[in-house]
Formats: structure tokens, sequence, C-alpha cells
């Protein structure tokens, strides 16, 4: 018979702060950001890796914290939408947004900007499919993506500035 | 309904001789967990009736990548953001970085393990049509030792697998014998991102002297395992030619041997027609 359930301790670093949670090991990644290291900038849409729209950065990588059991952190490094501005300072990618209306309702919001970060982490110059394909993974159901896709576009324009 | 998480649990062996230690001490008690792209969704919709997992995504016996004169060898925990990223991939397995692009987002990609996609077992995986026509065989490792086994013959129906309760899937190999070949893969889906295949094809074929010498064709989404389709295979390796007739019987062996269904993705009608279209089509790039 298996043994009785229990919370395991997890050890991470959530936006460069080291954190310790009492998890169950199967509790969602995106349940334990929001609930107990109260990340609440990570949203939840479908809850089955179709949406995007907990998307976090997990040792560097971007991943639905949906789909990633609290156990699995253990160790890792964690990036989500409140560690993007520097010390108050707004990413290139979040001020393009804010110029170009790439936020509406906001739920998508925060993955749509992980995945445009991650993207221009690993590709300062990409071209524009390689940018509608990062963008892919998030669903936005207001603005019909274009102004989305124009943000990340006016984001590697400035990020090529030096800004 | 989503699953009521408590019930769950998970235990991260030391290692990969751990994991099979305890997976040989209590046969079928533990289930590997990978990276969670399928059974995180079971859990959620509540669907997730095994209640116990060993998180092997940290082991690094299963992972890796091996390039001899004869094989590329993959480690299980592969996955397709880095099948992507593999040049020799690319070079010589170009259906099979095809499957990883088109496999769920960028975030799935991160996560989703080519070993993964095996033992899911599901009908509809984008992987194994590449894998099946690469010949790919499996090193399946126990505390009994180490076997290899084709994937051809592995699944041998829905959700089934020729594999034993205490056996981890550990690496991927893929002869490398087919650079010469002309290779075709094309899947189809509701939208180009992210969508589950109405239907897949992946093809190879050897031409010389523009006869048919051999070829392989699988496909995903029309039976209820990803199918070789050796009746189909056979028509066109002993038509040699392609000719009107060759192409027609082929059709005809397809639409014998596949078992399309009806469900919330498509229908069978139409996968019986998109799926012989598909066969066309790679007909069409072999002719040329």
């Amino acid at each position: 018979m298996p043994e009785a359930p229990r919370k395991i301790r997890v050890q991470c670093v959530i936006n460069g702060k080291a954190a310790s949670l009492e998890v169950y090991p199967m509790a969602r990644l995106l349940d334990v950001l929001r609930e107990q290291a109260g990340m609440t900038g990570t949203k939840e849409g479908c809850g089955e890796g179709e949406c995007g729209a907990c998307s976090i950065e997990m040792d560097g990588v971007l991943v639905n914290s949906c789909l990633v059991p609290a156990l699995q952190a253990e160790g890792t490094v964690i990036r989500t939408i409140e560690g993007i501005a520097d010390a108050g300072q707004l990413s290139a990618v979040q001020q393009a947004f804010l110029v170009h209306g790439g936020a509406q309702c906001g739920i998508c919001t925060p993955g749509m900007i992980l995945a445009a970060v991650s993207l221009l982490s690993r590709n300062a110059q990409p071209t524009e499919s390689e940018i509608r394909e990062a963008l892919s993974g998030n669903l936005c159901r207001c603005t019909g993506y274009t102004k989305i896709f124009e943000s990340v576009v006016e984001a590697c324009r400035q990020q090529g500035l030096g800004k | 309904m989503r699953s009521y998480v408590p019930q769950y649990r998970m235990a991260t062996p030391r290692n990969l001789a751990d994991a099979l230690e305890r997976m040989a001490r209590e046969p079928g008690a533990w289930r590997p967990f990978a990276g969670g792209t399928d059974l995180m969704v079971l859990l959620e919709a509540g669907k997730l009736p095994h209640r116990q997992f060993l998180s092997i995504w940290k082991l690094p016996e299963l992972r890796g990548i091996e390039v001899t004169p004869t094989h590329v060898t993959l480690g299980a925990l592969t996955t397709y953001s880095e099948v992507r990223r593999l040049e020799v991939l690319a070079r010589e397995f170009p259906l099979l970085c095809r499957a990883a692009a088109e496999t769920g987002s960028i975030a799935t990609q991160n996560r989703g393990t080519l070993g993964g996609n095996i033992a899911n077992a599901s009908p509809a995986a984008d992987s194994p049509p590449a894998l099946l026509v690469y010949d790919a065989e499996l090193e399946l490792v126990s505390t009994r030792g180490a076997r290899w086994a084709a994937f051809h013959g592995f699944w041998t129906g829905y959700k089934k697998l020729e594999m034993r309760d205490d056996e981890l899937i550990r690496r991927i190999r893929l002869p490398r014998n087919k650079s010469g070949w002309t290779q075709f893969y094309r899947k189809v889906g509701t939208r180009r991102a992210q969508a589950i295949s109405k239907v897949c094809l992946a093809g190879a074929a050897l031409r010389e002297s523009g006869n048919i010498a051999d070829v392989r064709i699988a496909l995903g989404s029309v039976a209820p395992i990803v199918l070789r389709a050796v009746a189909t295979e056979q028509v066109l390796r002993e038509g040699k030619q392609l000719t009107p007739a060759v192409v027609r019987a082929a059709e005809r062996a397809l639409a014998h041997e596949i078992a399309p269904i009806d469900d919330i993705r498509s229908t069978a009608r139409y996968r019986l027609g998109v799926a012989q279209n598909l066969l066309l089509e790679f007909c069409e790039v072999l002719a040329n």
C-alpha cells in the first residue's frame, strides 16, 4: 500500500531570492508560485499546457508552470513576471507592450512577456517568423495578436539600439 | 474534475540504479515521470489513475547524445528542443527535427522528451512516425540488464507496450543509413502551432536509377498505434516505378491497413482522405 501522502520541502530560487517551500510533490508549480510564493502575476488559463498563460522560466528555459510538478522545482532557478523588471525599471519587452498596446485584459500578458523575453535571451535578432513561432504557444483572446507581435518587434529594435 | 493532489506520491531516485531497484522491488508500483507534458494534463483532468511516480527528469544516465559511424544514439530524456538543435539530426534525420518542431509549443518542447513520447504511446504522437521511418531501436534497462528492441512492433495495441513493469527506456538509437533517401513529413492539424494531429505521415525512400529500391512509411492518428504502413510500402517496393497504377494500388493498400476513427479532432472519413492525399504528396515528391 502506498504510504500516506505527505508534503516535502523544496528549495529553489524564485526571482533571485532563495525559497523553501513545503509542498505536495505533485502540486502544480503554478499553484505553489501563486499561493505559497505570492507570485500571483503568473496566471492560469487552460491548466493543460495549451495556452501559455502560466509560462515561467525554469533554469533559463520557458516552461508551462501548470505542467511542472512542485518536486521538480527542487534546486532550480525560477523567473516569473515579477522578476522581469530590473529594480523597478521595465524591461524592453514590457515597455514595448505598454507603448504598443500589447496588453488588453492582461491574463495572457505575463506569459506573452515571458515567452518574448525567453526568445530574446536566446536570439537577440529574431526574424518575424521566429517571433511568431516563439509566441505561438501563448493564446490571447483580446488583441488579435497583431499588437503583441508589434510590441515584440519593437522590443527587438530597442534592444538592438542598445537600450 | 481536477485530481486531489495529496493522493499522489512522487520520489526522486538518486541515480538510474536506484530507480531500477525501486521498480524491480515493487513491479508496477512506480511509474516513470519525465517532463510531465502528458501526465500533468491527465492529473489536471482527474484522469491519472496511477498514484506513485519516480521523477526521472534529472537522471544523467538517460540524457546525452552519442554519435558513432553507424548510429546516432539519444538519451530517452532528450527534449524536442534538444532534437531541434542537434546538427547531426538536422543533416541526417530531418524528419525527427520536423516532428520536434511541430510538437506543441516551445514551452512543451523544452519539457517533452522522446522517451516520454514513446512510453506515453499516443497514436497521435508526432515523433514516432519519424522514428519508425528511421528504423529506431530502443534500449530497455532493468536490474536484469539491458536489451535493444526495434521500435517497430514495440507498440502492440492502444497504449500497449512490449515492455515489462520494471523496465525503463534508456536510449533511442537511429542507424545512420537513410541520408541518401528522399524524406517527407507532414502533419495535418487544426492550426499550425500547438495542435494535435488529425493525420501525420512520415516517409522515406531510396531511389536507384529511377526505381524505388526501398521505402518506409509511417502514419499517426489513423490507428490505435502509430503505424508502419508495411503493405503500402510493399506495393511501392514491388511496383518499383511510380506509375499511376502503382500509386493507385498503394492508395488502396493504405486504405486497407489504416483504421481511422471519428473522435473529437476529426472523422474517420476525413482522416482516410487526408492519409491518401499525404501518400500522394509523398509519391509526387519522390517522382520529382
